[in-house]
C-alpha cells in the first residue's frame, strides 16, 4: 500500500474517523462493505489496463491536499446562470458542491408518485436504502466503492409504476469550492414499471480551485419504463470528473443516456450497461470537445446477459491544442445472450497533430446468433470538404465550423429536449469560434 | 475579365511540371472550351485558378478583373466572382444544403455590398434556381450532395452557379459520367446562365457537350501547352480526327 500521505491512506483515515457517528445502522454495513472494497482494489495503478490513458494516480497524485469533507457551503450570490437552460421547463434541482440545496430547488409540481429527495434526508428511507448498494459485481470499480463507503449527499429520484413524469428534471451541480476539494455526489434513480422520466444533468464549476468530483449515478429501469438521461460536463481547468453511471434494466425497459463532455479539465466517464432481461433497448452516445489541455475519456461496458436485447452506441469528438481523448467501449454478448442487436461507433476529429485520440472498441460474443457491428475512425478535417465549402465563398473559419458541426450533429440529434440540444450547440459553436 | 500568362505549375513537392507555360485571355461575356487528352493538365488549371491546396506556381500570374488572383485564398476568389463547378463535387453529411447555400449566397452579397437575403426571399431564389436544371426542390433539406447520384451531383453544381451569380465559371469536366438527358438538362442550364457580363470556361475531354454549350472560343491543351486555339470547329475536328494530330502538329511546330 502507498505512503501514509497518499490520497487513499487520508480516505481511509477519514472512514475509520467517522465510522459509526454520522451514519445509521444498515447505510453502515454497505458503507463498511464498500470501503473495503475501495482499500482492497485501490485506486488504480499506472500498469492497469482500465486506466492506461489516464493515469489516474498519477493525475491524484498532483493534485494538492484535497479537503475530503468540505464544510460550508456559501449559496449566497452563487450564479447558477452557467448551467441554466434557456428555454427549458423543468422541475429543478440544485446540488452545491454534492449537496441538495431545498431552496435553490424547485420540484412543485411533480404528479403523484414521484418523488425527488435529498439524499442527506433519506438514509432511512426503505426505497433509497434498499438501492444504494450497488449491486452488478462486474462494474465493481475503486471510485464506485468510494463513492458508496461515503454516500451521503445527493438526489434520489424515485417513480412509481405506471407514473409518467410530464417534466424533464434537471440537476444543476455546481462545485464551488474555493480550496483543493474531493466531492462525491450520487444519484438514484429508480424507475417503477411502465414509468416514464427525463433527466437532463448539468455539470460545472464556479470556484478556481482544484476539485476531484466522483460521482456515481445508478438507475434502476423496470419493465416497460422509458427513461431518457442527459448529462453535460464543462467544467475548469483544474477540475478532475470521475463519472461512474450504472444502468440496470429490466425486460421491456428502453434506457437512452448522453454525455457530453467539454470540461477544460480531466474527464472520466465511466458507464456500464446491464439490460437485465429480454427486450431491453440501449441507446448510449455521448460528444467530447477536448481543447487546450483537456483530458476526456470514455469507458462503456455493455453487458448483454439476456437474449432479444438492442444496444446501440455512438461516440463522436474533436480535438485541438495538446488534448487527449480515450475511448474504451466494450460489448460483451454473454452465450444465453442470443439475438442480440448491438451496434458500437467511435468517431473523432483531430485538428492538429499536438492532440491524441486512444480509441479502443471491444467486441466480445460468446452467443453465435447475434447481430453486432463496431467501427473506430480517427481523422483531421476533410481538406477536399474545406476547399468545397471555401470555394463557395465562405470564409475558412466559418467553413471549418460548419463541417465540425455537421460531424458532430447526429451524436447531438440523439439530445431530445430542444431548449437542450439549442444549449449544447451554443456552447459547442462558442468554444469552436473563440479562435 | 481573365488573363492568364506564362503559367507554370507543378505539384507541391514534386519535381515534375505540370503546366508548361499557359497562355489565356478570356473577355466578358465570352465562352471558351478547353478540350485536351488524359493528364494534357486540364483539372491542374482548373484547380489553380480556384485555388487549391497543394500546387507550386513557378512562373507566371492569373489576373482576374485587375487584381492578381493567385494572392487570393479560395473563398476569396469566389467572392470576387469566381465559381468552380466540381469535376467531383463533395458530399458533406449534416451540412444542410440551404444553410448552406444561404450562408455562400449571403458572403458573396456581403462582399458585393448587398444586404442578406431574408429567409423567404432566399427559399423564392432556391425554388426558381433550381427549376433551371429540373431539381428537386426537396433537396433543400437535404445534406450537400450526400446520396446525390452523379447527374444530381452535377445539376447541383450548376444549381449552385445561378445560386452565386458569378463573373466567370470554371466547369471543370461536368459532361463526364452523364447520360444525354442529364446533358441537355445541364447544358440548358448553362445557357440560360449565358450572359454579356458572365464568361465561361468549359473544361472538357470530349467535344460532345459543345453540340449543347457552343463555344466563342476552342483551345486544345496537350502537355501543360495550349497547342492550338480556334473557333468552334476545332472541336468538330478532333471529334473526327482525335487528339493524335494535333500532338504530331505540336511537335512539328
Amino acid at each position: 500500500m502507498s505512503d501514509r500521505n497518499s490520497i487513499e491512506s487520508r480516505l481511509l483515515q477519514e472512514w475509520e474517523s467517522r465510522a459509526g457517528s454520522a451514519m445509521n445502522g444498515r447505510l453502515h454495513d454497505s458503507r463498511a462493505e464498500a470501503i473495503k472494497r475501495f482499500r482492497d482494489a485501490g485506486i488504480p495503478a499506472l500498469r492497469s489496463e482500465a486506466w492506461k490513458y489516464t493515469p489516474i494516480r498519477r493525475i491524484l497524485d498532483r493534485m494538492p491536499t484535497l479537503d475530503i469533507d468540505p464544510e460550508g457551503i456559501n449559496t449566497d450570490g452563487l450564479d447558477l446562470g452557467a448551467s441554466t437552460i434557456e428555454g427549458l421547463d423543468a422541475y429543478r434541482v440544485v446540488l452545491v458542491d454534492g449537496r441538495f440545496q431545498a431552496d435553490l430547488s424547485d420540484v412543485t409540481g411533480l404528479p403523484k408518485g414521484a418523488r425527488i429527495l435529498d439524499l442527506r434526508e433519506s438514509s432511512s428511507d426503505e426505497d433509497v436504502v434498499r438501492h444504494l448498494d450497488g449491486t452488478g459485481t462486474e462494474a465493481r470499480d475503486a471510485f464506485a466503492e468510494l463513492n458508496s463507503a461515503f454516500v451521503q449527499d445527493g438526489v434520489a429520484i424515485l417513480v412509481d409504476a405506471g407514473v409518467i413524469v410530464p417534466r424533464p428534471i434537471l440537476i444543476q451541480q455546481i462545485v464551488t469550492a474555493q480550496k483543493p476539494s474531493l466531492v462525491q455526489p450520487r444519484l438514484l434513480g429508480v424507475f417503477g414499471r411502465n414509468s416514464q422520466a427525463r433527466l437532463v444533468e448539468v455539470c460545472s464549476t464556479a470556484g478556481q480551485a482544484e476539485v476531484l468530483t466522483n460521482a456515481f449515478s445508478e438507475f434502476h429501469t423496470a419493465t416497460g419504463a422509458v427513461i431518457d438521461h442527459v448529462r453535460l460536463i464543462d467544467e475548469h481547468a483544474g477540475a478532475v470528473h470521475i463519472n461512474n453511471l450504472r444502468s440496470y434494466q429490466e425486460g421491456g425497459s428502453n434506457f437512452s443516456t448522453n454525455v457530453i463532455t467539454v470540461s477544460a479539465g480531466t474527464v472520466r466517464n465511466q458507464s456500464y450497461f446491464l439490460p437485465d432481461g429480454e427486450h431491453c433497448e440501449t441507446h448510449l452516445s455521448g460528444f467530447y470537445l477536448a481543447q487546450d489541455g483537456a483530458h476526456i475519456d470514455n469507458h462503456t461496458l455493455v453487458d448483454h446477459a439476456k437474449p432479444e436485447c438492442y444496444s446501440n452506441e455512438l461516440f463522436k469528438g474533436i480535438l485541438e491544442n495538446k488534448s487527449v481523448g480515450v475511448f474504451n467501449g466494450k460489448v460483451l454478448v454473454r452465450q444465453d445472450a442470443q439475438k442480440i442487436n448491438a451496434y458500437q461507433s467511435n468517431k473523432s476529429v483531430v485538428l492538429d497533430d499536438t492532440s491524441r485520440m486512444y480509441s479502443k472498441p471491444e467486441l466480445e460474443i460468446y452467443a453465435d446468433d447475434v447481430r453486432c457491428s463496431h467501427g473506430a475512425t480517427t481523422g483531421e478535417l476533410d481538406k477536399d470538404a474545406l476547399f468545397y465549402l471555401q470555394a463557395r465563398g465562405i470564409r475558412q473559419d466559418a467553413a471549418r465550423l460548419m463541417l465540425l458541426e455537421a460531424f458532430a450533429s447526429d451524436v447531438l440529434d440523439r439530445i431530445k429536449e430542444e431548449p437542450v440540444r439549442a444549449h449544447v450547440d451554443q456552447l459547442i459553436r462558442s468554444r469552436l469560434s473563440r479562435n | 475579365m481573365l488573363e492568364i500568362t506564362n503559367l507554370h505549375a507543378s505539384i507541391e513537392d514534386e519535381e515534375k511540371e505540370i503546366l508548361k507555360g499557359i497562355n489565356l485571355r478570356v473577355g466578358a461575356g465570352e465562352v471558351h472550351a478547353i478540350m485536351g487528352p488524359n493528364g494534357s493538365g486540364k483539372s491542374t488549371l482548373a484547380s489553380i485558378l480556384a485555388g487549391r491546396d497543394g500546387y507550386e506556381i513557378t512562373q507566371g500570374s492569373i489576373n482576374f478583373e485587375g487584381d492578381d488572383l493567385l494572392e487570393m485564398d479560395p473563398d476569396e476568389r469566389a467572392r470576387e466572382g469566381l465559381f468552380l463547378a466540381f469535376q467531383y463535387p463533395v458530399e458533406l453529411p449534416g451540412v444542410n444544403m440551404s444553410t448552406f447555400l444561404r450562408h455562400a449566397v449571403n458572403s458573396v452579397r456581403e462582399h458585393r455590398g448587398q444586404d442578406e437575403l431574408s429567409a423567404v426571399d432566399f427559399l423564392k431564389l432556391m425554388k426558381e434556381k433550381a427549376g433551371l436544371v429540373h431539381l428537386d426542390p426537396s433537396l433543400k433539406s437535404r445534406a450537400v450532395n450526400e446520396g446525390f447520384s452523379g447527374g444530381e451531383k452535377k445539376r447541383s453544381e450548376i444549381f449552385q452557379l445561378a445560386m452565386l451569380e458569378p463573373k466567370l465559371a470554371v466547369l471543370d469536366e461536368t459532361d463526364s459520367g452523364l447520360d444525354i438527358d442529364a446533358l441537355r438538362i445541364v447544358s440548358d442550364g448553362v445557357n440560360q446562365l449565358r450572359s454579356p457580363e458572365r464568361s465561361f470556361v468549359v473544361i472538357t475531354h470530349y467535344q460532345r457537350l459543345l453540340d449543347y454549350i457552343t463555344p466563342d472560343f476552342v483551345h486544345v491543351l496537350v502537355d501543360g501547352r495550349i497547342v492550338k486555339s480556334g473557333g468552334k470547329d476545332l472541336a468538330l475536328k478532333l471529334e473526327e480526327l482525335g487528339y493524335d494530330w494535333i500532338k504530331e502538329d505540336a511537335v512539328v511546330a
